[in-house]
Parts: C-alpha cells; sequence; structure tokens
C-alpha cells in the first residue's frame, strides 16, 4: 500500500481564486479535494487485504455493574464466525502511559470490560468472515450482569460536589471582598451538554500482524502518539508499529488517541492471524469515546455603575467518567478576557458513570467563553451600556492572569471591522424592539480566544532530478489544508511552481510530528518544512556554485537566485538553467534535507518524548509574551414569537491568527468552527435517560447538526498581523478559534429578540415558547 | 441484521401472495425497513421486492381528484405540477419531509407504512420492552425521555408518535388508500395504539397499498402544510399542521376548513373540532386562535413533551391564517 501521492497541479481550479496561490499567503485550492469529492481518496478502512476479517462490538447495556457471564456458545456457532472475544478470551496487553508520557502502573491493559461504569462500553466482540456475519452473531452473544445504581449526570444527587482540581485554581486580589462592595453585581449559573465531535468518518481501523510487526491503517490526528500507544499495549518497540492514516474524514478531537476498540482489534487480529477490519457504528461512536463533558458554570461579576469589572468571581465543573479523568478547563477565557484587578476561579470535577469525555474543537474555552461572554451581556443590560462599548471599557491591555504584553492581540480592531461591516451601530438596545412580522430580531455580540499551543516537528524536503520537490511528514491532514499549505511552503521556500511538489503525509514511517490538536500543526510543520527546505535550497546553490561540473562554477558567484523552477545569477548575467538541467550537470539524482523546529540540542529521547506525547509542548506564555488567537462574531437571530424556533440569519466574524498560510483554507476553518458554534447553541444536546444511564439520541437523525438550510451566508474577517513570536512564519491556531464565542453571541443575540436569557444549551424552542 | 430471502415478485397478485407468508415484507424503497432492520426491529424471513412493478408509479390528476401510484417517488410527486396546484399542502408536506436522498428513493406507499422514531421502539437490545414490538412486554418511553412523543391518541400501553408528514395532509383532504379492490378512508388506514400498539394500520396479510386518491376539494386547492421544528430541515416535526380553506362568495366567511396535525400525535390526527368551530365564522386573528385550542382538547403530556401542547395550536392558527391572508 501507499500513501496517495497528491500533485498540486490536478487541483487547481485555474479561476481568479487561484492567482497567485503557490506562495504562503496564497489562496491555493485544497490539493486533497479533487480526491475526495470524485472518490479516488481512499480512507484508512477502505484497504483492501487478503484474508480480512471483521471484527463488531458487543456492548454493555447497563450504566453500572459487573458482567456476571457472557454466554458466546450461541454466536460461537453462528455462521462465518471466527472467534468472540471477551474479557476471558482475549490476549492480554499491558497497560500504556498517558497521553503526558506519564509512565503506567505495571498492569495488565483489557479492552473489554468485567467491570462496567457506562452503558455501551465494551464488552466483548465477534470476528467473522464477513461483516453482516459478525453484526449477526454479535446479537447471539448472551451477556448476563450484577447491576448496581449509576449516578446518570452532573444533576444526580448522588453526584456530590465532585474532586477540586487545584491545578485549574487561579486568584488574584480580593475577588470576594471585591464583589461584596461592588455598586453592581450579576450573578448567574451557565450549563453546556454533552456533546459530541459526530465525524462523517465513523471511528474504525484495520490492524494486521506480520511476526511482531503491527500495520493499522486508521484514521489519526496523531500518527506518532498512537504508534506509541499500541507498541506499549502489545509491549514491542515503537519502531514495530506503523501507523497510517492518508485521509480523515472529521476528528474536531476524537481521532488522537488510540482506544479501546484499536486494541480489541489489533488483539483479534494477533489472535487470528488475520488482518481484522473493526469500524465503530454510529450508536457506538457516541459511547465508544467521549464527546465533550457537560459543564456547569457560575459566573459572578462585580463592576462600577460605567460597567468597568472590579471583581470576577467564576465557578466551574465538569463531568469525568468513574475511572478516567477529564478536566475541560473551564476558567481558561475567563481569566484572560478582560481586565479585572480581583479575580478567583475554582473548577472540580464529578464523575459520573459515562464514557470518559475527550477533546471536541476548542476544549476548556469553548464552554468557558459561553460563561464569561453571556455574563459581560447581561452585564451591559444591568448597567445600561451598549454590549460591544462594555467589551471595549474592559478591555485587557496586557494579560490579566500571566501579566505579560500580548504577542499580538487584534481584537480591538477585530471588535472594530466586525461592527462595521454588521452595521452594529443601526442596532435598537432594548429586548424586542426589532422584529419583522412574526419574527422577533435580535442582535447579539461576543469574543473568543484560543491559546496558542507551540510544539515540534521534523520534514524531509527532496529535490528530485526532475526538479520536482516532495514533502515528507507523518503529520496528517484532517481537512484543515496541511498538503495544501506544506505544498506552499515548500514551493516559495526553494522556488518552484506549487505544481511541482508532491507532500507526503500519514504514514508514521515518515519523519515525525506531534499532535494535530490544539490549532499546533499549521505552525509546527510549516516551520519544519520551511527548515528542511531551506536546507535543500543551501544544498542546491551549494552545489552549482561549487561544483566544478555546474555551468555557475565559472562565475565566481557568491548566491544565487533560484525562482519558478530555474536557477540564474542575482544579476541575470550567467547561465540560466532548470533545476534539472544543474542537477544533470552536477551527476546528482536528488538532494534530500532534513529540517526540525527542536531545540539544537535536543536528544533522541526528546525527540521521542516530543512526537509522542504531548509532554513537552511549550507553554503559550513562555518568555515574555502570552500568545493567542482573537475573535468577535457578530450574529443575527430571528425567533419566531408564536413557535420559539431561533434561526441564524447573518454571521459576520472578524479573526485574529495571526499571519495566514492559505487564506481560503482559514477562512473555510473558520466557517466550520461557526457553524459547529450555530450547532452548540441551537441544537447539539446527548440527552441521556435517567433510569438507564444512557444516551437515547446516538444517531444523527436524533442528535442533530446543522443542515445547510440552518446555516446563512457567513463573512469572516481577516484581522491578523504576522506574529513572530507564535511560529517561524507568523501564524496563529486557527481551527479551534472560531467556535469560541458563537455559542454566547447567539445567546445574547436571542436575549436582544425576546428578553429572555437562555442559560442553559442548547437554545430548543421549549425554552421560549 | 439477520440472513433473509429475497425475491422479486412479478406481478402485484405475486407480491401479495408472497408477502402473506409468515415472517415476509413487501421492500420498495427501503428507507424505512433497511434502518429497522439494521436496528434488529425488523428481522424479515423474505423481502419481496416490488420495487419493478410496472404501473405503479403515476401520478394522474383528474376530474375527480388525485390518483398516486404506490410506488411513486415521494420527490416525483413533490414536484408534480398538478399536485402543487390542485393540492399544495401534499406537495409542501413532502418537500419538508426528509432529504432530498431519501425523497428520491422512498415512495408513496412506504410513506405511509413508516414507523415511529421513538427511540425505545428502535433499541431493542438495551429495551426490551416495548408493546409496540412485543405486545405485552411494556413501554419504556414511559418514564422516560419523551421530547418527542405524542400528546394525543396515546394510550397506556403506547405513546409513541406517528412521525410522517404526507399523511397529515392526506387525513385532512379525505385521502383514500387503495388496498387492491378494497378502498380505505385514510383517517381509518391509521389506527391508535390503544391496547394494541402493535397494530398500526388497518391492512390485512396478504394485501398491499396500489395507490392513494385524493378527492379534489377546494379547501385542498387553497392549502398548505406548516412544519416547526429546531432544525430548519431533515427533521420530523415539533409540530406541524395541514391546513385547507374554502371561503363563501364574499371571501371572508369560511365555508369549509380541514384541519390535521402532524407530529403530536400516535397517528396523522384530523382536529375537526377545529374545524367545526370556525365553519360559517368570519375569519379574523382572535376566532382563529381561540378555536387552534381545541386542536389539543383531551392532550396528555409526559413532562418534556408538554411543549408540544402549547406549540400545536399556534402552528395550527399561524396556518389558518396564512391561507386567509392570501384571499
Amino acid at each position: 500500500m501507499t500513501v496517495h501521492n497528491i500533485r498540486v497541479g490536478e487541483s487547481k481550479r485555474g479561476d481568479a481564486s487561484d492567482g497567485g496561490a503557490d506562495a504562503v499567503g496564497g489562496r491555493l485550492s485544497r490539493v486533497d479535494g479533487p480526491a475526495k469529492i470524485t472518490g479516488a481518496a481512499k480512507y484508512a478502512v477502505e484497504q483492501q487485504l487478503d484474508g480480512l476479517a471483521y471484527a463488531v462490538l458487543v456492548e454493555s447495556t447497563i450504566a453500572s455493574g459487573k458482567v456476571r457471564s457472557i454466554d458466546t456458545s450461541v454466536a460461537e456457532a453462528a455462521p462465518g464466525v471466527l472467534k468472540v472475544l471477551t474479557p476471558d478470551i482475549i490476549i492480554s496487553l499491558r497497560t500504556a502511559s498517558d497521553w503526558f508520557g506519564t509512565p503506567p502502573p505495571d498492569a495488565p491493559y483489557c479492552p473489554l470490560a468485567r467491570d462496567v461504569t457506562f452503558s455501551g462500553q465494551h464488552v466483548a466482540a465477534v470476528v467473522a468472515e464477513t461483516f453482516e456475519q459478525a453484526v449477526a452473531a454479535a446479537a447471539l452473544v448472551e451477556v448476563s450482569y450484577y447491576e448496581t445504581p449509576a449516578i446518570v449526570d452532573l444533576s444526580d444527587a448522588k453526584a456530590g460536589d465532585g474532586i477540586p482540581i487545584d491545578a485549574m485554581t487561579k486568584e488574584w486580589g480580593d475577588a470576594q471582598a471585591a464583589f461584596a462592595s461592588a455598586p453592581v453585581r450579576i450573578c448567574a449559573a451557565y450549563n453546556t451538554p454533552r456533546e459530541y465531535q459526530a465525524p462523517m468518518e465513523p471511528h474504525g481501523l484495520i490492524a494486521h500482524w506480520e511476526g511482531d510487526k503491527l500495520t493499522v491503517w486508521e484514521p489519526s490526528q496523531w500518527l506518532d502518539g498512537m504508534a506509541r500507544t499500541y507498541a506499549e499495549w502489545f509491549d514491542v518497540p515503537f519502531e514495530n508499529v506503523r501507523l497510517v492514516s492518508p485521509y480523515i474524514g472529521g476528528g474536531f478531537g476524537s481521532k488522537a488517541l488510540a482506544l479501546s476498540h484499536g486494541a480489541v482489534a489489533a488483539s483479534a487480529a494477533k489472535m487470528l492471524g488475520r488482518p481484522v477490519r473493526l469500524v465503530m457504528t454510529r450508536p457506538q461512536t457516541f459511547t465508544g469515546y467521549g464527546g465533550r463533558a457537560a459543564t456547569r458554570q457560575t459566573v459572578t461579576i462585580g463592576a462600577d455603575r460605567q460597567g468597568k469589572i472590579q471583581s470576577i468571581v467564576h465557578r466551574g465543573i465538569n463531568e469525568t467518567s468513574i475511572d478516567g479523568m477529564w478536566v475541560e478547563p473551564l476558567g481558561s477565557v475567563t481569566s484572560i478576557m478582560y481586565a479585572t484587578p480581583n479575580f478567583s476561579s475554582k473548577q472540580n470535577v464529578v464523575r459520573v458513570n459515562s464514557v470518559v469525555p475527550g477533546a471536541m474543537r476548542a476544549p476548556g474555552e469553548n464552554p468557558s467563553a459561553f460563561g464569561i461572554e453571556s455574563a459581560i451581556d447581561e452585564l451591559a443590560y444591568e448597567v445600561g451600556i451598549d454590549p460591544l462599548e462594555i467589551r471595549l471599557r474592559n478591555y485587557a491591555e496586557q494579560d490579566p492572569e500571566a501579566k505579560k504584553a500580548w504577542s499580538t492581540r487584534q481584537l480591538r480592531e477585530a471588535f472594530a471591522a466586525g461592527a462595521e461591516r454588521f452595521g452594529w451601530a443601526k442596532r435598537t438596545p432594548e429586548p424586542r424592539s426589532m422584529r419583522d412580522g412574526n419574527q422577533l430580531i435580535g442582535w447579539g455580540v461576543a469574543a473568543g480566544t484560543y491559546p496558542v499551543r507551540r510544539a515540534y516537528g521534523e520534514a524531509i524536503v527532496r529535490i528530485l532530478a526532475d526538479g520536482s520537490v516532495e514533502v515528507e511528514s507523518s503529520s496528517i491532514d484532517m481537512g484543515q489544508g496541511t498538503y495544501t499549505i506544506l505544498a506552499q511552503t515548500a514551493a516559495e521556500t526553494v522556488g518552484v511552481p506549487a505544481d511541482n511538489v508532491v507532500v507526503k503525509l500519514g504514514d508514521s514511517r515518515f519523519p515525525r510530528a506531534g499532535v494535530a490538536g490544539g490549532s499546533r500543526l499549521a505552525g509546527v510543520m510549516t516551520g519544519a518544512v520551511y527548515k528542511a527546505a531551506t536546507s535543500a535550497l543551501d544544498q542546491l546553490v551549494g552545489l552549482a556554485i561549487s561544483d566544478p561540473r555546474s555551468p555557475f562554477h565559472a562565475l565566481q558567484a557568491n548566491t544565487l537566485v533560484v525562482a519558478n523552477g530555474r536557477i540564474s545569477s542575482p544579476r541575470g548575467d550567467g547561465p540560466d538553467l532548470s533545476i534539472a538541467e544543474l542537477l544533470s550537470s552536477v551527476g546528482r539524482d536528488h538532494i534530500e534535507a532534513t529540517g526540525d523546529t527542536m531545540p539544537a540540542n535536543s536528544t533522541a529521547q526528546d525527540r521521542y518524548k516530543n512526537y509522542t506525547t504531548i509532554a513537552m509542548a511549550v507553554p503559550h506564555t513562555e518568555g515574555d509574551y502570552s500568545r493567542h488567537s482573537w475573535c468577535a462574531h457578530f450574529i443575527e437571530v430571528r425567533v419566531d414569537e408564536d413557535f420559539g424556533t431561533v434561526r441564524v440569519s447573518r454571521v459576520v466574524s472578524a479573526l485574529d491568527s495571526g499571519r495566514l498560510y492559505n487564506p481560503k483554507l482559514a477562512e473555510s476553518q473558520w466557517k466550520g468552527g461557526i457553524i459547529m458554534g450555530i450547532g452548540q447553541a441551537l441544537l447539539e444536546e446527548g440527552i441521556v435517560d435517567r433510569r438507564h444511564g444512557r444516551i437515547v439520541n446516538n444517531n444523527l437523525a436524533d442528535y442533530l447538526v446543522p443542515t445547510n438550510a440552518d446555516i446563512p451566508d457567513i463573512e469572516v474577517i481577516s484581522v491578523g498581523i504576522p506574529d513572530l513570536h507564535s511560529s517561524v512564519l507568523g501564524g496563529k491556531g486557527v481551527g479551534e478559534l472560531a467556535i469560541v464565542g458563537v455559542a454566547p453571541a447567539i445567546a445574547n443575540a436571542v436575549f436582544h429578540a425576546t428578553g429572555k436569557r437562555v442559560r442553559d444549551l442548547p437554545i430548543t424552542l421549549e425554552k421560549l415558547i | 441484521m439477520r440472513d433473509f430471502s429475497y425475491l422479486r415478485a412479478g406481478s402485484v397478485e405475486a407480491a401479495r401472495q408472497a408477502a402473506a407468508l409468515p415472517g415476509a415484507m413487501l421492500l420498495a424503497g427501503g428507507t424505512t425497513l433497511i434502518d429497522l432492520a439494521k436496528c434488529g426491529v425488523a428481522e424479515p424471513d423474505s423481502l419481496v421486492d416490488i420495487t419493478h412493478l410496472k404501473g405503479l408509479d403515476k401520478v394522474e390528476v383528474s376530474e375527480r381528484g388525485a390518483t398516486i401510484g404506490a410506488l411513486a417517488k415521494m420527490g416525483h410527486v413533490a414536484d408534480h405540477a398538478d399536485i402543487k396546484s390542485r393540492f399544495p399542502a401534499v406537495s409542501e408536506a413532502l418537500w419538508q419531509a426528509a432529504s432530498a436522498q431519501i425523497r428520491n428513493m422512498a415512495t408513496i406507499g412506504g410513506n405511509l407504512m413508516q414507523r415511529t422514531r421513538c427511540p425505545y421502539f428502535r433499541d431493542p437490545s438495551n429495551f426490551p420492552a416495548c408493546n409496540k414490538r412485543e405486545p405485552g412486554s411494556g413501554c419504556s418511553a414511559l418514564g422516560g425521555v419523551t421530547r418527542g412523543h405524542a400528546v394525543l391518541g396515546t394510550s397506556e400501553a403506547c405513546i409513541a408518535m406517528y412521525p410522517g408528514d404526507l399523511a397529515a395532509a392526506l387525513v385532512a383532504f379525505d385521502a383514500i388508500v387503495h388496498l387492491g379492490e378494497r378502498r380505505v378512508p385514510v383517517d381509518d388506514f391509521f389506527l391508535v395504539p390503544g391496547t394494541t400498539p402493535e397494530r398500526e394500520h388497518a391492512i390485512e396479510p396478504g394485501e398491499m397499498i396500489t395507490a392513494i386518491e385524493i378527492p379534489h376539494s377546494a379547501a385542498a386547492r387553497r392549502s398548505t402544510y406548516l412544519k416547526i421544528r429546531d432544525r430548519q430541515s431533515y427533521e420530523f416535526a415539533a409540530a406541524s399542521a395541514a391546513v385547507g380553506i374554502e371561503f363563501e362568495a364574499d371571501g371572508r366567511t369560511i365555508r369549509d376548513l380541514r384541519v390535521a396535525l402532524g407530529g403530536v400525535a400516535t397517528k396523522p390526527w384530523r382536529a375537526r373540532a377545529v374545524e367545526e368551530a370556525l365553519k360559517g365564522k368570519v375569519l379574523g386573528p382572535d376566532a382563529v386562535r381561540a378555536a387552534s385550542l381545541l386542536a389539543v382538547e383531551g392532550a396528555v403530556d409526559h413532562g418534556a413533551n408538554h411543549y408540544k401542547i402549547e406549540l400545536a395550536p399556534r402552528v395550527v392558527a399561524r396556518a389558518i391564517l396564512k391561507m386567509g391572508e392570501t384571499a
């Protein structure tokens, strides 16, 4: 098998949108687009392997208790069945370290549960010759349980106050005292439900053992991290595991880690000596891994009568599972968005009988912004100040928490550009003061932010005999545009058309990369490719100048110009050769350079740790600056006064992601985030049957995400400037930013439209009727 | 999904005979049946494919009314010029149902046989109790998540909502279901659950829907289907109303009114009390709003679905007033 090599040239649209697109900052269309549109793109589980067997998971039907017995006899006798795996019939694995690389306990790991801690937990699996046979036999596995009472969610009386997470505590000044003496005080509670990433491509994999070498074809946001986990589970060297993930049909945070279903499939493959494919059903994607944790926040603001904040007191809780730990940092936006002399934020986590929650687009910042950006709107109405004006009055000129200068913060510019384009000045402040027939119209504003997470990456850049350039990296493209921007980076740096660059990603055999999460990959990988390409270019020019066979040798120049695939002297007084002609003249069939962004004295161990854990991520407040992306959303809603239905009719968002490596792709990501935010605000909620502790809307007909009809034209405006404190080429994060602040902007607009403040997402019609 | 045998029926008669055998089911567009088979709800021993039968996909509008073949696709009927002009509520109900992909697959006959979206009905492995699936096993929905459940026509055995859109329009305009030679008014074709929720339609083994007939009426010609839901597209109704109106010569006094509800009842729900209250009255907002409250007479909620009792009369009133405005 090979990773698809995508030639940039195939995807050019040939219209104005591609004009000047080859360089970094150009609007090159996605190079992987045509393959996806035409169906030529082969996804991980579409690999065809001889002898492939199919595994189907059996899930617990209780939320809490123990497996009493599993009767596999009927299933084993069913047609085509090769093996039924249970906690007693599966090879023993070792516990793997977590994503920080924390050494694990020296304990066995079993991906099939004896102790049930949530409904939908994997308790058995059936492997058969065909998928249909495995499905049919899975229904014949008889599992009986000892059931114990479950804690179904945060509102369960048994849930308690939870566990304080001291690392989340942030305090300065005397927030309680300042609040008590403030002339204006507001206090409100904000809740967000369980939400799910709902990627189009469900989770799944093909696992294939050859001796003690394992190949896993699996959609992945982090090949090296997942390869490490598989290696640790099966106690084989890291180098023995190969992860292949050419395309990813949406991840949104959910495909960064090797999960228990992967362990089941790889175990089955080892036990059977055959490659095994396992793909989750859509209902299983709601319990096979975690979505966004449900959260509760109280936000208390003390201010003077001019709306100047004197104190913020914030308390948050999020749910986690019975035996796993997930902290959704709820004070992350609260502590940096506004200047306040007194601040206190604390957080607890509460154990409930659910799968351990996970990362979902802007974990932490997203619910955090729903709290503070709703509360500041409430304060604006309390003191009678325009919601945009109150944000400017409390503008944080430096990071209030770290007490450091912002690297760049174009938020004031975002407010100005968004307000201008939206026409905010024409807003009448009174709730219910704007309408169109039965439609109450509301205009809301909210800000968002996401930290610049930095890590390291490495890449190989090759200049080939035909003058084309090849880039290799184990980083991935899940639709955000890695293939495209790395082609642009290599093209610009070496000096060739982007058509002549081939980018290969998604194979852990390539030079390594950290996780594609936290909006860090573009900054990391453009930096690594830039360095590798610069090094390759230096070699090329060096050869041209110094090799006696080179036509440039006699020129005695100290540098040469490479542009559009041709080499010439700066003054144009010498030869003018194509790269291919030069390589031919000096007898080379390629030039190869590796580049990385690791500190110079890094050891092999440092590198391994960097690429396979998140322990070495660089803090966004390292050194003298605090680094974040910023945005401001201006949103119009129409609420039917009789029906309570909310429709978003207009969105203008101005965003600061620093320099954009490709504005067309960045705009698409921003719009995607805004659309996801509209779903979060109005539609998305995992609904639990409280008697069974089970999510009942575990499918895409009942767990609603927005359709095209729910989405108006969305206008996005880039207000960023290059931020060289944040990345080698000046970009900040793009992918997570835009969802942050959308839900509160909509909730604020709904308040403006109706006079009703909805503090529990989603804002469904019965809350307004 | 269990193994099943597959038979391509050679004629309507052959299809009826094959489908009369125990464990046999007719397969048309498959958008409901295949879905339910994947859930483990439908476990047919044999499927009798009728999709290729000739002559059952026609839409004909004559002097008497419209006759829609059972195998006509939803999308085709929605876009039919005479259906749009003479029965706008029918076209609008179809346009607002499902998705474009499903409308291009699903047939009109199959649409009538669409089953409930009750999550407890659709998940046998987690919720064994369901009187609709297993008579006498109990109802898992009672005491559970009920936001989408019915408030009208429920029983102690079942509160599952009938999810379809088209049937509300058919009930409003007195459509007739053709089961071969036998004719059944569509309002009688759909059954309330009572003590036998497993029985949803007045159709006997060996019978097959061959067509639907909708008689012409002035009310049908001046009609609309208003569907309210959380999501703008591709979602079942929170509440919907098929409404048709005919005025006296003065253009204000209501001669005939048809009102049927979707999204709130265990079957498509004709609201005759609303019709009777307004017939002979002059159309006006206050009278319409007051009469529309009669649409939910006798409604019983189960907590999370209480909003439907508030919402449904407002949907009815809006639809009636909208039809009045177009005078």
